[in-house]
C-alpha cells in the first residue's frame, strides 16, 4: 500500500470514517470516570512517570535547562515521586541536557526538523536529526509536512518520515522517533485518522498531537482517535506504537481524564512511559501538588513546588 | 504495575433525603392512600427503601373530581401565567436534582451516571421547553385558539419514573389540561417527590395528582375515561396492557395516547464510523440496562463488516462496568424488579435453546439483588424469538444483511414500530433509510438521544400519539 501515492491514498480513504459528533460524545463521557483515593494516587504518580517534561523556547539558555533536568530526576525532593520520562529540548541544548541527566534514568528528546512549522528542504531537516542524535538525544520528536498532508502528497509525508527514521535510528541507535501531526491544523478527526495511520505505517514509534505552538492542541477528541488508531495498529500487525500528547494540558484533572481514556480504549498496555507520554511543563507541579494533597489532606500551594 | 483499578466513587444515599414513608398527592394535599401500604424496595439490593401508602378506589375518585374541579380556571388562565408555573417547576426540579437523581437511582436501580446526566436534566427541560408554549399555542399550527382537553390520566411506567412524569405533565399542562398521574408501582418515588415540587410551585389544588399503586388502580383511572369522568387517558408501558386500555376505550369519548413496545433495529453499514457505531450500539442496548421502549435490541450488521464490529462490540464491553448503581463509575446497574429479570432470563435461555450463540463479557455480579450481565447473541435468525420479541434488559440480538433492501425488509419485519438507527457515512443513504423505515424515530450516527423539542412516538403496535416538540401539544389539545 506504501508503494506509490495512489495506493497509499486508497488505503488511507478507505478507513472507516470518524464521527465527529460521537467521538466528541465519547470522550465527555469517559471524562465523567471519578477518579477517588488510591485509583487517584496511583494515575498521578503514573502520569509523573510519562511527562516529557519540556522547554521550547527561544529564551531558552543552558541554565534554564540544567535546570530542568535536575527537577525531572527529582520532581519532588524529599519524596518518593518518580523522575520522568525525558526531557524535551531544542537541538542545540540537547548537549547540555545529556551532560545533566547523565546516570540517571530520564531520557533527552529533540525536536528536529525545523520545528514547528517543518518548512525546510529536507536535507536541511535530516541534518537537524543528525545534530540532535550526535549530541546524544535518545528521542526524536519531528514536524509532519501538513502542507503537503493537506495537499494530499501523503507519500511525500511518508518518505519523509521515513528518511527521518533512517537519520535518527540508522545505525542502530536505538532512537526513538515521535512523529508529530500537529492536529491543530490538521482539523478533522478523519484528518487525525489517516495522519496516524500514515506516521505508524512510516515506522514512528510515537505518534504526538502537537507542537504545543498551535492552537488547538492535545484535545480529548483528538486524543480518542489517535488511541485508536495504536489500538488498531496492533490488531493489524501486533506491534505496540506510542502516543504522545502535547500541548494545553496543565492539570492533574485532565491528565488524570486522559489515562482513563487510555485505559479504555487502548488498553492497559499502554498505561506505561514506553507507549504512552505527556508533553508538559506546568502540568508536573500541578501533579506535584495534588500528590501533596492527597498525602497531607490539604493544598500547601504553588510555593510548595520548585519553579524552574 | 499498569493495572488502573477505579476506587469505588459512591455518592452518598443520604442526598436523597429518604423519608420512611411517602404520601399521594390529591387536590393539592399529600396524604395517605386507602389502598394498602407497600414497600417499595432497592433493586440493586432487594432492601426496603420505604413505605407508600397506595391509592384506593375512593382515592381515584377524588382524584378525578379535583381534576375536574381544577380544570376550568386552569384552562382559562392566560398561557403566560400557567406557563410561570411550569417554569417554576423546571427550576424546582433543577435545585433538587442531586436529591433525584440519587432517588432514582435507588428505586430504580440506574446508574447514577445516568440519573445524574440523562433522566434528571432532561425531565428539567422538559418543563422548561413547555413552559415557553404555554403563550405560544395559537402559533403552533393548531388555530387561533387551540382548547385543552380537559382532565387526563396518565399512567406511566417503571423504566424512566421522573423523565416520563415530565413528559406527561409538562405539555398537559402547557396546554391547560389537569392530570391524574399514576407512576408505576414499583418506582413511585421520584413521582412524589415532583408532587413535592409542584406543591411548592405554588400549583392550584387539583391541577396536578400523584396516585401510587398497582394495575388496579391504573384500571380505575382507565374506567374514569370510559364512563366520560376524565377526557384523555396517555399511557406509556407494554403493548399487552395498551391493547387492554384501547379495547375499553373503544367507543367511548376518551383521547387515547400510546406510546408501548418496541424491537429497534440499529442498522450498520459497512461505510459506517465503525468506532462511533460500536457506542451507539452500546447506548442503545445497555443503556438503563436495555429496559427502554426504543432500545436498539437489534443489531442488522452488513455482513461484510460484521465480524469486525461484533469483535470491536465485544472488546468495548470488556471495559462496562456493572455493579453499585450509586457508584459514579457504573455503567450498567441493576435490573428493576425480581418479575422483569425471570423475563429476561425466559427470553435469553429461550436464544440458546434456538440455537444462537451466547456472549457476555466476564463480569463479578453483586450476590443480592437483580442482575443480568451485558448479553450478545450472534447467529441470530428472524425466526428466532430473540428477534421478535421485546425483552427489556441487556440483551442484543446480531442478525446481518447483505442489501439496503435487505435490512429495510428486516428492520421493518416487526409488529412493532418505535425507533430505529441508521449507521453510514454516506448522507443520501441515510435519507433514503430513513424515508423507508417504518418506525417513528429514525436515528442516523447517533441512538437513543432525547431532546424536548423533538417528537417522540410510534408506528404500528408502538402505539400513536407524539410526545415532544410541536407534535406533543397535539395529545393535549382538542383539534
Amino acid at each position: 500500500m506504501t508503494r506509490d501515492d495512489a495506493s497509499l491514498r486508497r488505503f488511507l480513504h478507505g478507513l472507516p470514517g470518524v464521527d465527529q459528533v460521537g467521538a466528541d460524545a465519547r470522550a465527555a463521557t469517559l471524562a465523567t470516570r471519578s477518579i477517588k483515593t488510591t485509583a487517584k494516587a496511583w494515575a498521578i504518580d503514573t502520569a509523573i512517570s510519562m511527562v516529557d517534561l519540556t522547554t521550547l523556547e527561544g529564551a531558552d539558555t543552558p541554565g534554564k535547562v540544567r535546570s530542568l533536568c535536575a527537577k525531572a530526576v527529582r520532581p519532588d525532593p524529599g519524596s518518593d515521586a518518580p523522575p520522568v520520562a525525558a526531557v524535551c529540548v531544542y537541538p542545540d541544548l540537547v548537549e547540555t541536557a545529556v551532560t545533566a541527566l547523565r546516570g540517571s534514568s530520564v531520557g533527552v528528546a529533540s525536536v528536529a526538523t525545523a520545528f514547528p512549522s517543518g518548512r525546510a528542504a529536507l536535507a536541511t531537516k535530516l541534518h537537524d536529526v543528525r545534530d540532535a542524535v550526535a549530541a546524544g538525544a535518545t528521542e526524536i520528536d519531528m514536524v509532519i509536512d501538513r502542507g503537503a498532508f493537506l495537499a494530499g502528497k501523503y507519500l511525500q509525508v511518508f518518505e519523509e518520515i521515513v528518511a527521518t527514521k533512517e537519520a535518527a535510528c540508522g545505525a542502530g541507535s536505538g532512537v526513538h522517533l515521535k512523529v508529530i501531526l500537529e492536529t491543530g491544523e490538521l482539523v478533522t478527526l478523519d484528518n487525525v485518522r489517516r495522519a496516524s495511520w500514515l506516521a505508524l505505517l512510516a515506522g514512528g514509534d510515537f505518534i504526538k498531537t502537537s507542537t504545543g505552538k498551535v492552537n488547538p492542541a492535545a484535545r480529548p477528541p483528538v486524543a480518542l482517535v489517535m488511541l485508536e488508531a495504536a489500538r488498531d495498529y496492533r490488531d493489524a500487525t501486533g506491534e505496540l506504537r506510542g502516543v504522545k500528547l502535547a500541548g494545553g494540558i496543565r492539570t492533574s484533572k485532565e491528565a488524570v481524564r486522559y489515562l482513563v481514556m487510555v485505559n479504555e480504549v487502548a488498553g492497559d498496555e499502554w498505561l506505561d512511559p514506553k507507549l504512552f507520554r505527556f508533553g508538559a511543563s506546568s502540568l508536573l507541579n500541578d501533579l506535584l501538588q495534588q500528590r501533596h494533597k492527597l498525602a497531607t489532606g490539604a493544598y500547601d500551594g504553588p510555593d510548595y513546588v520548585t519553579v524552574d | 504495575m499498569n493495572r488502573f483499578e477505579y476506587a469505588p466513587a459512591p455518592e452518598s444515599r443520604d442526598i436523597a433525603r429518604l423519608k420512611p414513608s411517602y404520601q399521594i398527592f390529591v387536590d393539592g394535599r399529600f396524604r395517605d392512600g386507602t389502598g394498602e401500604a407497600i414497600k417499595t424496595i432497592n433493586p440493586a439490593d432487594e432492601s426496603p427503601l420505604a413505605e407508600v401508602a397506595e391509592a384506593g378506589p375512593s382515592d381515584v375518585e377524588d382524584a378525578v373530581r379535583a381534576a375536574r374541579r381544577a380544570f376550568g380556571a386552569w384552562s382559562t388562565l392566560p398561557g403566560r401565567e400557567r406557563g410561570k408555573y411550569l417554569f417554576r417547576i423546571a427550576r424546582g426540579i433543577q435545585e433538587r436534582a442531586r436529591e433525584l437523581a440519587v432517588l432514582e437511582s435507588l428505586d430504580n436501580g440506574k446508574p447514577i451516571r445516568e440519573s445524574r446526566d440523562v433522566d434528571v436534566p432532561t425531565a428539567a427541560a422538559h418543563f422548561f421547553y413547555y413552559a415557553g408554549w404555554a403563550d405560544k399555542l395559537g402559533y403552533a399550527g393548531f388555530g387561533p385558539n387551540p382548547r385543552p382537553v380537559g382532565a387526563a390520566g396518565q399512567i406511566i411506567p417503571w423504566n424512566f419514573p421522573l423523565l416520563m412524569a415530565a413528559w406527561k405533565i409538562a405539555p398537559a399542562l402547557a396546554c391547560g389540561n389537569t392530570v391524574v398521574l399514576k407512576p408505576a408501582e414499583t418506582t413511585p418515588l421520584t413521582a412524589l417527590v415532583l408532587a413535592e415540587i409542584i406543591a411548592e410551585a405554588d400549583l392550584p389544588p387539583g391541577v396536578v395528582n400523584v396516585l401510587a399503586g398497582g394495575p388496579a388502580i391504573g384500571e380505575a383511572i382507565v374506567e374514569q375515561a370510559a364512563t366520560g369522568a376524565i377526557d384523555k387517558i396517555a399511557f406509556t408501558g407494554s403493548t399487552d396492557v395498551g391493547k387492554i386500555i384501547q379495547r375499553r376505550l373503544a367507543g367511548t369519548s376518551a383521547r387515547l395516547s400510546l406510546e408501548l413496545g418496541g424491537k429497534a433495529a440499529n442498522i450498520v453499514f459497512d461505510d459506517a464510523p465503525l468506532d462511533q457505531a460500536v457506542e451507539g450500539i452500546v447506548n442503545g442496548i445497555f443503556f438503563n440496562q436495555g429496559q427502554v421502549c426504543c432500545a436498539g435490541s437489534r443489531l442488522l450488521v452488513q455482513e461484510s463488516v460484521a465480524d469486525e464490529l461484533v469483535a470491536s462490540l465485544q472488546r468495548r464491553l470488556g471495559t462496562l462496568r456493572v455493579g453499585d448503581p450509586l457508584d459514579k463509575n457504573t455503567d450498567v446497574g441493576a435490573i428493576n424488579s425480581a418479575a422483569q429479570l425471570a423475563k429476561i432470563r425466559e427470553l435469553a435461555d429461550a436464544g440458546v435453546a434456538e440455537g444462537a450463540t451466547r456472549w457476555s463479557p466476564p463480569c463479578d455480579l453483586p450476590e443480592r439483588g437483580y442482575w443480568f450481565v451485558p448479553t450478545v447473541f450472534t447467529d441470530v435468525s428472524q425466526a428466532h424469538r430473540i428477534a421478535q420479541e421485546e425483552i427489556f434488559g441487556p440483551v442484543l440480538s446480531v442478525l446481518t444483511f447483505r442489501t439496503p433492501d435487505e435490512a429495510i425488509a428486516k428492520a421493518n419485519n416487526t409488529p412493532y414500530g418505535l425507533s430505529a438507527g441508521v449507521w453510514t457515512e454516506k448522507g443520501s443513504r441515510i435519507l433514503s433509510m430513513a424515508s423507508r423505515l417504518r418506525a417513528g424515530v429514525v436515528w442516523a450516527n447517533t441512538f437513543n438521544r432525547f431532546d424536548p423539542t423533538s417528537p417522540f412516538g410510534g408506528y404500528k403496535e408502538s402505539g400513536f400519539g407524539r410526545e415532544g416538540g410541536r407534535h406533543g401539544l397535539e395529545a393535549y389539545l382538542d383539534v
